[in-house]
């Protein structure tokens, strides 16, 4: 495997961004939007999972490490790219382009949430609760920041996944991959209505 | 007599690799139905710019003449194709050529193509047959798997795939799609698919196919219709078939 160095990190790299992390943000998102449901639904589920036996081993190997490698061999592999879309603009080579940038985009706004977040409960100067979120999306400037920062990750996620079926070889006929590219649309609303809806809730308590 | 109607072209040269770049007008005479090549040709009879200045004759690469050699392929009017099969009469005028960009420049509009040759070795794309007896005859092939293979054959490493692809670059070592798409023409073939599994590694090497990033612009581009992203999935499930039975082990991982 030594001499196969680069295909086993690129396979691992597309197999790390739907298991876990795609897993992840999609149970994430799930779990946020309980606060629209009322504010001690949502402590109750965020206690939920503060509360898993190992919790600090779950968050070590399915979210740091993963998202780690993901984000330093991603920001590799943006950077080796040389973008034509204007030469050639086809809606997969968008696509091509869009992934990389908003992986981009991603990487600096989990680094700033997880600092903000995590970091802060960790340093026991916050509490992971309704009024963490609440404080920090009442301010305009970082609603939009969140705004920006789920749905590039969504999105980043949705495409990834459509490629996810390339790279390992399940989608190999133009209409598959077609199909596969009308799920992937849907997965994006889907998930991005769960992100965005529950930012509003934190910032307007709508 | 009517005045001489004629086409302008606006061509990129360069007079040795190391050199800078400069752009040439030419204004050539026009002709019915002619091509690119065509128009070369005159101005290689008589090199004399637009300016009307004395000029060394522009440089190209050619070879069959009817598109399957892939020899004279150039960015005409900013698309990579083919300068033989390009008519002048289906082109905007004036007609801008330079040379792909993605290949190293030896004069003017010839590009060196070598790394899509040093990618077909790396992927061991021929079939060997040579021993010191005859094999006799081999196996036959369904005749579906050969109408679909025989597109795949259609491949004339002309290089407008890798000059459409966003990953083959000076920051990358990506051999490109044709080189991939090749490997499963041979390993699709009944006797070449005794050896698949060394193309197959030949993929997962450096530079192989984990340098796809599915922009998918290579299908759209190649001037022969190869389906060339459904070779490539094909090739991604084959290669990760092949590194499961390499690591947990199996008979049938030859």
């Amino acid at each position: 495997m030594a001499e196969q160095r680069e295909f086993f990190n690129r396979r691992l790299h597309s197999l790390l961004g739907v298991v876990p992390i795609g897993i992840f943000l999609t149970q994430h998102l799930i779990v946020n939007h309980f606060a629209v449901y009322g504010e001690e639904s949502f402590n109750t589920a965020a206690g939920f999972m503060g509360s898993l036996p190992f919790v600090l081993l779950l968050e070590i190997f399915i979210i740091y490490l993963p998202i780690l490698y993901h984000a330093i061999l991603g920001v590799y592999i943006a950077f080796t790219a040389s973008y034509n879309t204007k030469k050639f603009g086809f809606f997969r080579n968008w696509m091509f382009a869009l992934q990389r940038i908003t992986g981009l985009i991603t990487l600096v706004f989990i680094v700033w949430h997880v600092w903000e977040t995590r970091v802060q409960i960790g340093l026991g100067r916050a509490e992971a609760d309704y009024s963490l979120m609440e404080g920090i999306l009442t301010n305009q400037f970082m609603f939009w920041f969140y705004i920006v920062g789920v749905i590039s990750a969504v999105f980043h996620f949705a495409n990834g996944l459509w490629s996810f079926l390339v790279s390992w070889g399940i989608t190999q006929t133009p209409k598959s991959q077609k199909i596969a590219s009308y799920a992937c649309i849907i997965v994006f609303f889907a998930i991005s209505y769960l992100g965005v809806r529950t930012l509003i809730q934190f910032a307007f308590g709508v | 007599m009517a005045e001489q109607k004629t086409v302008r072209f606006i061509i990129t040269r360069q007079d040795s690799p190391d050199s800078t770049p400069y752009d040439e007008a030419f204004d050539v005479p026009y002709r019915k139905n002619m091509n690119v090549i065509s128009g070369l040709m005159e101005i290689r009879k008589n090199p004399i710019n637009a300016k009307g200045e004395k000029t060394t004759p522009v440089q190209w690469d050619m070879n069959c003449l009817e598109e399957v050699c892939g020899a004279c392929s150039m960015v005409i009017n900013g698309t990579p194709r083919q300068s033989c099969a390009a008519l002048v009469d289906t082109l905007e005028t004036p007609i801008r050529l330079e040379p792909m960009s993605t290949f190293p420049v030896i004069r003017d509009l010839i590009i060196d193509r070598e790394r899509m040759f040093d990618a077909l070795k790396q992927v061991k794309a021929w079939i060997p047959i040579d021993g010191t007896h005859d094999l006799g005859p081999g196996p036959r092939m369904p005749e579906k798997k050969r109408q679909w293979a025989y597109e795949l054959s259609k491949c004339m490493t002309c290089g407008v795939c890798l000059e459409a692809c966003p990953n083959v670059n000076d920051k990358s070592n990506f051999i490109g799609p044709a080189a991939l798409s090749q490997a499963r023409l041979f390993n699709s073939h009944p006797t070449g698919e005794m050896n698949a599994s060394e193309r197959l590694e030949g993929l997962m090497d450096e530079g192989g196919i984990s340098g796809c990033g599915n922009s998918q612009n290579c299908v759209q581009v190649c001037p022969k219709g190869i389906p060339l992203t459904t070779s490539i999935a094909a090739m991604n499930r084959a290669t990760n078939i092949q590194a499961f039975k390499n690591f947990f082990g199996s008979d049938n991982a030859h």
